[in-house]
């Protein structure tokens, strides 16, 4: 069998063995082991794939499958994966597992909760193996549906608004993604007579340039919404502030991620005349949000909106990178999602173990928890240095190959962008250690707080394994950098001709 | 060259200390950390001295040239097929005399530490940081390429932030930590597009490549211009902005006042002696491709260099803070070290100046260090940072005072002193290059000699003001570094720089040029006697003279506003101006147009609802009117 397979087995076999526990103890140990076994899976994975790459075999996808699964409109259900989706895979590994143990103390309708951020995650992972541009949208949005409910019935605050708001967002995103879809199968001309949706037969042949430039868009922004593209990210800040925390681990960590992932994968790689045509138009929105993002994050005074914003901020690097259409660029931008899927999750688990702790998400409600809580603090002083491109920590090198990527085009627009987004390291730092100087240094600011505890030991596995992959990624990031450097060039190979 | 293989060490050694210490430090005696600390320094201290002395007197030199050594370089990204960032060790002169500084002036400080953050919270924190900047520092001065230097450079600007901000409890502390990582991080902006530019062109991070005088690929970019000046020029002055941040030039010197703020050991090694420096270091890296390719913004470096130099020392005048004094005095001593660089020639006597610079830094690291360790010592037993609480401690704290009096005198230019022999080749420098600089130079040489004479008769003379308790002498875990460092301030005069550590790397031969010399040993001894006058005991003339400048004294006294323009730019303009209208934009505009958009789509929808009504009679009626409707339009239209 296809060990593929086993990444949407694991966690349907969770699933199930969470609906069939007796006790909250159990649910939560049957999610904590399935999604173990999930995370090991994904490095066995890993190392397979690299073992067949350097066996000497250079197919642009290994570990393939295909099942026809509906004759008629020729759907089939393909999986495969390059050294991109290996990584994307073991990013969602990591950041579930982080996950399940940083929602421990869920008690509200616990096993529907688990069993919810388990599909969610199931999902996420069927996305990335998918190569059938259908079953890939089944996937994704399997994905979406949950996310509704987790946010709508286990939420705080105005939770069915935000609910409401980003599920309609992103729905409407799937509306224009599926034109697109039938678009790309309609007039992408096939070989043999017969229309498909499989990617890599599709990327054999290219569309008509008439219909790339009205399907373009459609697929871009598509994908675009959901990875907070500026200016459809509101639902960002909202949907986060009012998602339990794992809840927006998984969102703003890797389903977000999809957004980006989509744009290179099939928007782009399908399309890339009307990509180089009209990548200007998205150049300009993305290297403005990328500061427009951070300068928004030095306002705000909740700390899941400062990390909404800064998540604006560093996705739209990542959709800038893409766009920059070089190896090193596009690099970077994969690194970038990883390395922001990482860090936003390390966040958003600090946030929720904070308010758990102070009930309050305030941060001039607070004041030096650096003292009452130093392994929270320090944690979250060195997920913030990864936040502003600290070398060492996997933000750096992301950044990095981006700049260096986009440096490469001797024109002025492309010049003045590029400085545009780098000047953003700037304000990061600033927005950044404004947040840790009030929050965690200077004097307690509520003598309630001395009352507080550290970390417990679920919430110490949750925080350390994202920051080990983090300090891993930043310290030695070359075999990284290699892999998704020689599964990119296909797609960047497609997009240079033009 | 396998005979530096150890060299690897020297970094490796800290950044294991830092990770034992950070990670295990709390488990045992806080005391266990500072001795570990300062063991494996001291280790690496003397793998430095070998190091040196093996590369000066050994195996460095072959043909009356010294050799650049690369014992260890591995790929560590590679962002293109070409352009690859390694990370490794390079030796040469003045990477190995950076070497010896810093594990010199890091080793007194982890001595120091022991004593004077005794009982400190945080004690063993305290050297798991300290321990993180001397491997950054050494990083950054052993870097093969100049991308690894960036990356040590960030490093290191971590590790500064994190010791300002040592006293995290204090406000204080954390906003000067802060202002520091910013302001920096801003020239860095600078440093990063400069690096991007450079190796655009050049399409290489290597040190060695870029500057070899004869075969740099820079060479062939020097015509091709943008907006009128050189894409060289503009790369080279966007890293100077990056070395001018680090080393506090102007614009940039707002932070290491504040910087002050941080623990007094930290001050003596971070902000006086070693990461201060970075800049006039990485100029001195680059100084090929400067003189040779970038003359303009060689000239702008003398000049900022200057310009810095005697700014400084006129705030330095009127600060009552002796910790500020002190940092104001680095600014001013950097700023002739950046000035030499700027005014120097390449190649034999006419690289004069970039021999006087580094020599410089190296007598520099010593008398500073030591200024400051002394400084500690004097805060450390009247629990106070300025001088109105100090007098007459001479008699409580004699070895203080002695070795704070030689790093005076040192600092002051007096003859046979290590400060006189390099303050004296930069003066020739400037003085061969341009008279304006040099002019400033000896104005600035005055000054220096006052104010830390103003300093010195303020803290150790004078009467006894009322103390606490009675100021007692530091203990031999701090004075024992003082001594060691006032032996290095009146001893590295007599090292041969001009034999050891030039710009095209060959030995040439210098001697004391009198005729600039005598006249400034005169105006160093005209500030110290001024000083005397003034301040030996207390009379009215600061007062009176500080009364007569009136407005200009005030001004000076607030360091020329430059704090509150900076304020004005960040909190005013960027701050409530930019940031927070886009806050207000996103949520009301952006947001509020999706919104919008939801409220039309709800508003029509109940306008349209009505439509579906259940009832059979409106139904009927619409039914009929359409109809007739349809037959009208059929009769009268088509028909």
């Amino acid at each position: 069998m296809n060990i593929l397979n086993l990444l949407i087995l694991i966690p349907i076999l969770t699933v199930t063995g969470i609906a069939v526990s007796k006790s909250m103890d159990a649910v939560r140990k049957v999610a904590a082991i399935g999604m173990f076994l999930q995370l090991i899976t994904s490095i066995v994975i890993l190392f397979v794939y690299m073992g067949i790459r350097k066996s000497g075999v250079t197919d642009e996808m290994v570990l393939m499958s295909d099942y026809t699964w509906f004759t008629t409109i020729n759907i089939h259900y393909t999986i495969g994966i390059d050294g991109i989706s290996a990584a994307m895979i073991l990013l969602t590994s990591i950041v579930v597992f982080a996950g399940i143990f940083a929602s421990w103390e869920v008690s509200n309708l616990q096993k529907e909760f688990f069993i919810s951020l388990i599909l969610l995650a199931t999902g996420v992972f069927g996305f990335f193996i998918s190569i059938d541009l259908f079953t890939m949208f089944l996937y994704y949005e399997l994905a979406v549906i949950p996310m509704y409910l987790l946010i709508g019935i286990w939420g705080t605050g105005p939770k069915e608004y935000s609910a409401m708001k980003l599920t309609i967002m992103l729905m409407a995103g799937s509306a224009l993604l599926i034109v697109a879809l039938f678009g790309i199968y309609y007039l992408t001309g096939p070989a043999d007579g017969q229309h498909t949706f499989n990617l890599l037969e599709l990327a054999k042949n290219t569309m008509s340039l008439p219909a790339q430039r009205f399907f373009f868009p459609f697929a871009f922004l598509g994908f675009g919404v959901l990875g907070a593209l500026f200016p459809f990210h509101t639902w960002s800040p909202d949907g986060h502030a009012s998602a339990p925390t794992a809840v927006s681990m998984l969102h703003a960590g890797v389903l977000m991620k999809l957004g980006g992932y989509g744009i290179f994968r099939i928007a782009m790689y399908l399309m890339p005349q009307a990509a180089a045509e009209q990548a200007w138009i998205f150049i300009i929105l993305t290297s403005t949000s990328v500061i427009y993002g951070a300068f928004g994050a030095i306002w705000q005074k909740d700390l899941k909106y400062i990390n909404a914003y800064s998540s604006v901020s560093h996705c739209g690097l990542v959709i800038f990178g893409l766009l920059m259409m070089n190896k090193t660029a596009m690099d970077g931008a994969i690194l970038q999602m990883i390395s922001h899927g990482l860090m936003t999750a390390l966040f958003f688990a600090l946030i929720g173990m904070i308010y758990s702790r102070t009930h309050t998400r305030i941060i001039s409600e607070m004041g030096g928890l650096m003292k009452v809580m130093p392994f929270l603090g320090v944690v979250y002083l060195i997920a913030g240095l990864a936040s502003l491109g600290l070398p060492g920590l996997s933000g750096f090198v992301a950044e990095m190959s981006i700049f260096f990527g986009a440096f490469q085009h001797d024109d002025m627009f492309h010049r003045v962008a590029t400085i545009m987004a780098i000047s953003a390291i700037v304000v990061t730092a600033v927005y950044i250690l404004r947040v840790v100087g009030i929050l965690l240094l200077g004097p307690i600011k509520n003598e309630e707080y001395k009352l507080l505890t550290d970390a417990t030991w679920y919430e110490k596995i949750s925080t350390l394994s994202l920051l080990i992959a983090v300090a891993g990624i930043g310290i030695y990031p070359t075999w990284l950098y290699n892999m998704i450097y020689e599964s990119i060039g296909p797609i960047a190979a497609k997009l240079i001709v033009y | 060259m396998s005979t530096f293989n150890y060299t690897i060490l020297i970094p490796a050694l800290p950044l294991a200390m830092f990770l034992l210490i950070g990670l295990t430090g709390h488990k045992f005696k806080a005391l266990v950390s500072g001795i570990a600390g300062t063991a494996s320094l001291g280790f690496i201290t003397i793998l430095s001295y070998i190091t040196a002395i093996n590369y000066f007197w050994g195996t460095g030199m072959v043909n009356d040239v010294y050799q650049t050594i690369i014992p260890f370089n591995f790929e560590w990204l590679n962002f293109t097929e070409t352009l690859q960032v390694k990370m490794g060790v390079l030796l040469d002169p003045i990477s190995v005399m950076m070497l010896v500084v810093i594990t010199t002036v890091s080793f007194a400080v982890h001595l120091y530490s022991i004593g004077y953050m005794k009982g400190e919270v945080g004690f063993s924190r305290f050297f798991a940081f300290l321990s993180l900047f001397s491997f950054s520092m050494l990083g950054l001065v052993l870097a093969t390429n100049i991308f690894q230097m960036y990356i040590f450079w960030e490093l290191v600007g971590v590790s500064s932030f994190l010791l300002i901000g040592y006293y995290y409890e204090k406000p204080s502390a954390v906003a000067a930590s802060k202002k520091a990582f910013i302001v920096t991080r801003f020239a860095d902006f600078g440093f990063l597009v400069g690096i991007l530019i450079l190796s655009y062109f050049t399409g290489t991070f290597d040190f060695g490549i870029l500057t070899n005088p004869l075969t740099s690929p820079v060479a062939s970019f020097v015509g091709t211009s943008f907006m009128g000046i050189s894409v060289i020029s503009w790369a080279m002055i966007l890293i100077f902005m990056g070395g001018a941040g680090k080393s506090a030039m102007l614009p940039f010197h707002i932070w290491l006042p504040d910087a002050m703020e941080g623990p007094t050991p930290v001050s003596a090694l971070i902000h006086a002696a070693t990461m201060v420096v970075a800049g006039v270091y990485l100029v001195a890296r680059m100084f090929v491709v400067y003189h040779l390719w970038a003359p303009d913004v060689q000239e702008v470096i003398a000049w900022v260099g200057g310009i810095t130099s005697l700014f400084a020392a006129v705030i330095a005048i009127t600060q009552y803070d002796i910790k500020r004094v002190l940092a104001f005095s680095t600014l001013s001593q950097i700023g002739y070290m950046m000035l030499a660089l700027g005014v120097s020639g390449y190649g034999e006597h006419a690289g004069v100046g970039y021999m006087a610079s580094m020599f410089h830094l190296f007598t520099h690291a010593m008398f500073k260090a030591l200024l400051f360790l002394g400084a500690g010592s004097v805060i450390h037993s009247v629990h106070s940072n300025y001088m109105y609480d100090m007098g007459g401690l001479r008699k409580y704290l004699p070895i203080t005072h002695i070795t704070f009096l030689i790093a005076c005198l040192t600092i002051a230019g007096v003859p046979f002193l290590s400060g006189f022999y390099s303050k004296d080749e930069i003066l020739v420098a400037a003085f061969e290059h341009n008279k304006i600089l040099f002019g400033i130079e000896y104005l600035v040489a005055g000054l220096t000699a006052f104010y830390m004479f103003r300093l010195y008769f303020n803290i150790f003379w004078g009467e006894d003001k009322v103390y606490h308790h009675t100021p007692h002498e530091s203990p031999l875990v701090m004075t024992i570094p003082l001594m060691v460092l006032a032996f290095g301030s009146i001893f590295s005069g007599y090292l041969p720089f001009s034999h050891l550590v030039t710009s095209d790397k060959m030995a040439f031969t210098t001697h004391l040029d009198y005729a600039i010399a005598i006249p400034s040993i005169l105006i160093g001894f005209l500030g110290i006697g001024v000083a005397w006058i003034m301040y030996k005991k207390k009379t009215d003339i600061p007062d009176r003279i500080s009364a007569a400048l009136g407005g200009f004294y005030t001004t000076v006294y607030n360091k020329f506003y430059f704090d509150e323009i900076y304020l004005f730019v960040t909190r005013k303009i960027l701050f409530n101006i930019v940031s927070q209208s886009v806050a207000w934009f996103d949520r009301h505009i952006v947001d509020g147009s999706m919104n919008g958009i939801a409220n039309v789509v709800i508003t029509s929808s109940k306008k349209i609802k009505s439509l579906q009504s259940g009832q059979l009679q409106q139904y009927a009626a619409v039914f009929v009117a359409g109809a007739l409707g349809l037959l009208l339009y059929v009769i009268y239209l088509l028909g």
